[in-house]
């Protein structure tokens, strides 16, 4: 129904750039999840949707529409806020139907749409209660609920489970994509930080980073294809490894010769002018294989070893001291490692190479 | 002594007392009667018969001092001698417990005495304040009861006439002027002071030089309600026609074309002119407290009603005002006792004349000017009777607010 299209979107406040050079494309019925550390600017850049903040640069159209200067309310959008932003003074019949009573409809209409909204989110029982005497899991379905009537072409929610506890959480990540699903032709915008959510909820994940967009993709191309650094440590827990090393041979295949010494092959291309550039190989810890061969990969020395029973992750000792560890995530249980020198290879396609923070495959 | 100098020295005298008591009393507690250490029982004991001369031999003497000086003379056992009695050996009985609980048998240790400490810590230091209230507070409500029950007797001595006074105070028209005018004092002050104040805080939220005003609306807060009488009766000032007036109230009349007007003569209106004055100083107080309450409001319930479609003023009425309504109704309610017990702007700007009298007024002419101690008190209790459920409903929104 609604798409969005960003286009050079930059947000500063005075001198201070917060965003810039944002351009992305949504189609109706998608469901975008912005990730990325803390002041990367993706609650901002919700808000600027929302009409919340001015945008400062480009446009931004829903809809095909150009809406910069819209009121949030015309928009045709609805916001879920980290805080819920429930009125304290109102029941949640009333919360729900706020709304709807400024845009002066039928006292039928309201009640309709309320009923509704309250039978979709199992809040019929609460509908006479105030906020504070609902639990925070109901809190947050009035919270959407408030949304569902109004009917917008999109949804917003700004980090809505961060305030539940981790039980909740799940239950209403459910819920939220239970919704999703009931609504199809709805597009969903839904800011977070928690890459759980991200990789179970979207259909496409932005992750932002240093004022712009990093990458966008669906969850499995960020995890199986980051275009850089940044998104490959970033998604994944825990983090990809990095080790330096140096191109020793290009071609269909390319083989890296790490500086800890080992030689190791990866499934991405390469030309002979590349031989001897200096580059990051990046392992995910699970795709880590035990091999006998102490040329292939990498070797160390166990440090810490952690039993989760279905994994066994084990930390080891940095080459150079205050180092990040490196991490190693093995199926199964391997009892007594610690202390043990252990060589780890992996499969030639599971093997990412970066050059200056990018990664080799986009180029 | 130079009265500047004098107020200095009552000011160091006061603040001096005050932390020479606070430092004095924790002195006594924590070093003599009960020090944050183990005792023996033997150190117990010694400290049990020193602590029972402490704390009943001294207060002891002092009574039997006054009792020998006046009391004995005019004879123990009339109704007052009774009294004072029971109160005497309520007293005692009082210091008795008190020394049971501080100086007891046997071996203590040190918590024992820190918690016990702690326990009278919070008394010995109302202690002062509870006696003043009681001397200057509630004794006086009921001396006043008495009072209005009695009256003058030519010669000397009081009489018992029951209602009387009321009756008579009931059937003056003056009295009826100061409850009409005060009645309307209560709903008109209140609800200026809130909305301007509300508006005030409101407005200056936003902008740059916000505290600068808020400084400005503020500050009539710390001027006493007879300077602001003095100020307010400038600006109603009015001089003859041929002459340039000097109140603005007039100079602004005449330039529009009108003659001078004596503003605080005009009946009924001048009452207005009265409460503006308490207006005036009253929004300072409204303003900053529902400023504060403004800021409590949560930003995001704003952007959410901003999201749902509400304008500015659907904002403010249906989403910030709501929230902050506890708040408002305990401002209102403040401003509705200093209202009732408005007495000072009315003393000096008009003393009542010209239609503007009001209860405390009509109670100080009578008691100071009339000398009729009975209708005055009669007239005190009246005000009392109309203060008391406010102030009780006041106080416990206050608390809701605070929990």
């Amino acid at each position: 129904m609604a798409g969005l299209k960003l286009t050079d979107i930059a947000k500063s406040y005075g001198e201070v750039e917060v965003l810039k050079n944002i351009n992305l494309d949504v189609s109706a019925g998608e469901l975008i999840v912005f990730v990325g550390p803390s002041g990367c600017g993706k609650s901002t850049l919700l808000r600027m949707i929302a009409g919340l903040e001015k945008i400062t640069g480009g446009t931004l159209e829903i809809d095909g529409l150009v809406v910069n200067d819209v009121p949030p309310a015309q928009r045709g959008i609805a916001m879920v806020f980290q805080s819920y932003a429930l009125y304290p003074h109102m029941t949640v019949r009333d919360n729900m139907a706020f709304a709807l009573k400024l845009a002066k409809k039928s006292k039928s209409e309201i009640e309709a749409a309320v009923k509704k909204a309250a039978d979709i989110l199992q809040l019929a029982p609460y509908l006479d209660r105030l906020p504070k005497a609902l639990s925070g899991g109901q809190r947050q379905r009035v919270a959407i609920g408030r949304c569902i009537v109004r009917d917008p072409k999109v949804f917003l929610f700004d980090e809505p489970l961060s305030n539940l506890d981790a039980a909740l959480r799940v239950a209403t990540r459910l819920e939220i994509a239970q919704l999703k699903e009931s609504m199809p032709d709805r597009t969903m915008i839904y800011v977070t930080h928690d890459q759980v959510e991200a990789m179970t909820l979207a259909s496409r994940i932005v992750v932002l980073a240093n004022k712009g967009i990093s990458q966008v993709g669906t969850p499995l191309e960020l995890y199986e294809k980051p275009q850089n650094e940044f998104v490959a440590t970033f998604i994944g827990s825990p983090a990809m490894n990095l080790f330096t090393g140096e191109i020793a041979g290009t071609g269909q295949q390319t083989s890296i010769k790490l500086d800890g010494g080992g030689f190791l092959a990866s499934a991405y291309p390469t030309n002979h002018d590349d031989m001897g550039m200096k580059v990051k190989v990046g392992i995910r810890p699970e795709d880590f294989m035990p091999t006998e061969d102490p040329g292939t990969g990498f070797s160390g020395t166990v440090d810490v070893q952690e039993n989760l029973g279905e994994v066994t992750l084990l930390f080891f000792v940095p080459v150079t001291p205050g180092a990040e560890p490196v991490i190693a995530k093995l199926p199964g249980i391997h009892l007594g490692m610690k202390g043990k020198k252990v060589n780890l290879t992996a499969k030639p396609e599971k093997v990412h190479v970066f050059s200056n923070g990018l990664s080799l495959l986009y180029r | 002594m130079h009265p500047a100098l004098q107020g200095l020295v009552t000011i160091a005298i006061g603040v001096g007392g005050c932390m020479g008591y606070f430092y004095l009393s924790n002195f006594l507690l924590d070093r003599f009667l009960l020090p944050a250490r183990a005792l023996t029982a033997a150190e117990a004991a010694t400290r049990r018969r020193l602590g029972t001369i402490f704390l009943l031999g001294v207060p002891g003497l002092l009574l039997a001092a006054l009792y020998l000086a006046f009391f004995l003379p005019r004879g123990i056992f009339n109704v007052t001698g009774l009294f004072w009695m029971a109160v005497t050996a309520l007293l005692i009985y009082g210091l008795w417990r008190l020394r049971d609980y501080v100086f007891a048998n046997g071996e203590l240790t040190a918590g024992r005495n820190i918690s016990h400490a702690n326990m009278i810590r919070p008394w010995l230091f109302l202690l002062p304040a509870i006696i003043a209230l009681g001397l200057y507070l509630t004794y006086p409500v009921f001396e006043t009861l008495r009072l209005s029950l009695t009256e003058r007797v030519p010669g000397g001595g009081s009489r018992w006439v029951g209602l009387a006074n009321y009756i008579q105070m009931a059937d003056e028209p003056k009295f009826w002027e100061a409850m009409r005018n005060n009645m309307v004092w209560l709903v008109v002050v209140p609800a200026m002071s809130t909305l301007f104040g509300l508006l005030v805080a409101q407005l200056t939220d936003r902008i740059a030089w916000g505290s600068i005003a808020k400084m400005l609306i503020f500050m009539p807060m710390a001027i006493s309600f007879v300077g602001a009488s003095v100020i307010w009766k400038l600006v109603y000032d009015a001089r003859p026609v041929d002459l340039d007036q000097i109140g603005i109230m007039n100079a602004i009349w005449v330039a529009v074309g009108g003659d001078p007007q004596q503003w605080l003569t005009l009946p009924f209106w001048n009452n207005f002119f009265l409460m503006a004055v308490l207006i005036w100083i009253q929004t300072g107080f409204a303003m900053v407290i529902l400023s504060a309450a403004l800021r409590g409001i949560p930003e995001e319930t704003i952007e959410a009603a901003i999201v749902d479609g509400a304008g500015p003023f659907q904002v403010f009425f249906k989403i910030m005002v709501p929230q902050i309504m506890p708040t408002i109704v305990v401002v209102w309610t403040t401003i509705t006792l200093v209202v009732l017990k408005v007495f000072d702007i009315v003393f000096a700007m008009t003393n009542g004349q010209w239609g503007t009298q009001v209860l405390a007024n009509y109670m100080y002419d009578k008691l100071f000017r009339a000398n009729d101690w009975g209708v005055g008190s009669a007239s005190a209790m009246v005000i009392m009777l109309l203060v008391t459920p406010i102030l009780v409903w006041n106080v416990r929104n206050a608390r809701k607010e605070m929990r």
